[in-house]
C-alpha cells in the first residue's frame, strides 16, 4: 500500500493511509499516516460501530487536508473493544495464507494455525 | 496514544516488519499539497481488502496465489460509491473476511464518507472508489507499472482531490 500511496501522491493527488502498522508505513515514506491499534482486517473498526468508523475516517480526512509536510503521522486514541487474545485469533484466516503455509513447511511444520 | 504496530501480529512475524528500509527507488519523500478546503473537496477511498462487485466483476484470483504463494493478484476493481442493491464480495487469503463482509465500512467506509458529505464536512465522494488486493510481492511491479497508473487515471478523470487508502 505505501507503494500505491506514493505513486498516487507523486502523480499530484494527495493521500493519507490508515494503517494498523504505522511504524512500517512511516519507514516506507508513506506521505501521511494515521495509525490505529486494531487487529488486521479492521482499519476502521468493528462492524456496525459507526462511531469508531466515523472517528477514524474523520481523523484521516483532517490529516489529509491539514498536514503540511511528508512524514506526518497521527495515531487514533481508541482501544480495541475485545481482549487482545480474542482479537488476535479472530482476525486470522481459517487456513494459513499460502505464503505462511510455505514458510511453515520450510520450517518443518506442516500445516499450522496461521499464527506461525 | 502511540499505536503499537505489532500488537496483533504473530510474534514470529515481528522481525520481518521491525526495521523496514525504503524500497529501491522509493528513498525520497513524495508530497502533493492538498488543494482545497475539505468541505469543497472530492475524496475517494482505496482498500486492499480484495473487494469486487458480486455478479458484475470477477473476484480477485485466489487460486493463482495458492499455486504461487509469493504472488498476489495485482489487478484492481472500481467500486461504485453508490452500490444500490449490489453486494461486495471479498477475496483475501491473509485475513478473516467475516467482519468486512458483515459491514463493508470496516475496510471501505463509503457509507461513512457519504454521511460526512451529507453533513457538509466533505465536498463530494467518489463517484468511484477502488479495491486492490493486499499482499503483493511478486506482483509489485505490475502494481507500479500498470495498476497505479490506471488508478491515477481514474482519480483524475473523476476529479478526485484527495485519497484515503487503507491496507487490511
Amino acid at each position: 500500500m505505501p507503494v500505491l500511496a506514493r505513486r498516487i501522491e507523486a502523480a499530484g493527488i494527495p493521500t493519507v493511509t490508515v494503517t494498523m502498522m504505522p511504524d512500517v508505513a512511516d519507514a516506507l515514506l508513506t506521505p501521511r499516516v494515521v495509525g490505529v491499534e486494531f487487529p488486521f482486517g479492521h482499519p476502521f473498526g468493528m462492524p456496525a460501530d459507526r462511531h469508531t468508523q466515523r472517528r477514524v475516517l474523520a481523523t484521516a480526512l483532517d490529516v489529509l487536508a491539514g498536514a503540511s509536510r511528508p512524514g506526518t503521522r497521527v495515531d487514533v486514541d481508541i482501544e480495541w473493544p475485545q481482549p487482545r487474545g480474542e482479537a488476535y485469533k479472530a482476525w486470522q484466516p481459517a487456513e494459513p495464507s499460502p505464503i505462511v503455509a510455505m514458510m511453515l513447511n520450510r520450517a518443518g511444520r506442516p500445516g499450522g494455525d496461521g499464527a506461525a | 496514544m502511540l499505536v503499537d504496530s505489532f500488537r496483533f501480529l504473530p510474534r514470529s512475524f515481528v522481525p520481518l516488519y521491525q526495521s523496514p528500509a525504503p524500497l529501491p527507488g522509493e528513498e525520497e519523500p513524495v508530497w502533493a499539497p492538498f488543494p482545497a478546503r475539505l468541505a469543497e473537496a472530492s475524496v475517494a477511498l482505496i482498500t486492499s481488502a480484495g473487494l469486487h462487485v458480486e455478479g458484475k466483476q470477477e473476484p480477485f484470483d485466489a487460486e493463482g496465489e495458492r499455486r504461487q504463494p509469493t504472488w498476489g493478484d495485482p489487478t484492481h476493481r472500481v467500486i461504485p460509491a453508490e452500490l444500490g442493491e449490489r453486494r461486495l464480495g471479498m477475496t483475501h487469503l491473509h485475513v478473516n473476511p467475516t467482519d468486512a463482509l458483515a459491514d463493508n465500512n470496516v475496510v471501505l467506509p463509503s457509507a461513512v464518507l457519504a454521511e460526512l458529505v451529507a453533513d457538509g464536512r466533505v465536498g463530494a465522494a467518489g463517484p468511484d472508489h477502488v479495491s486492490v488486493m493486499g499482499y503483493q510481492q511478486a506482483g509489485l511491479e505490475v502494481w507500479r507499472n500498470e495498476t497505479a497508473p490506471a488508478i491515477v487515471e481514474l482519480l483524475r478523470r473523476q476529479g478526485t482531490d484527495g485519497v484515503v487508502l487503507a491496507p487490511v
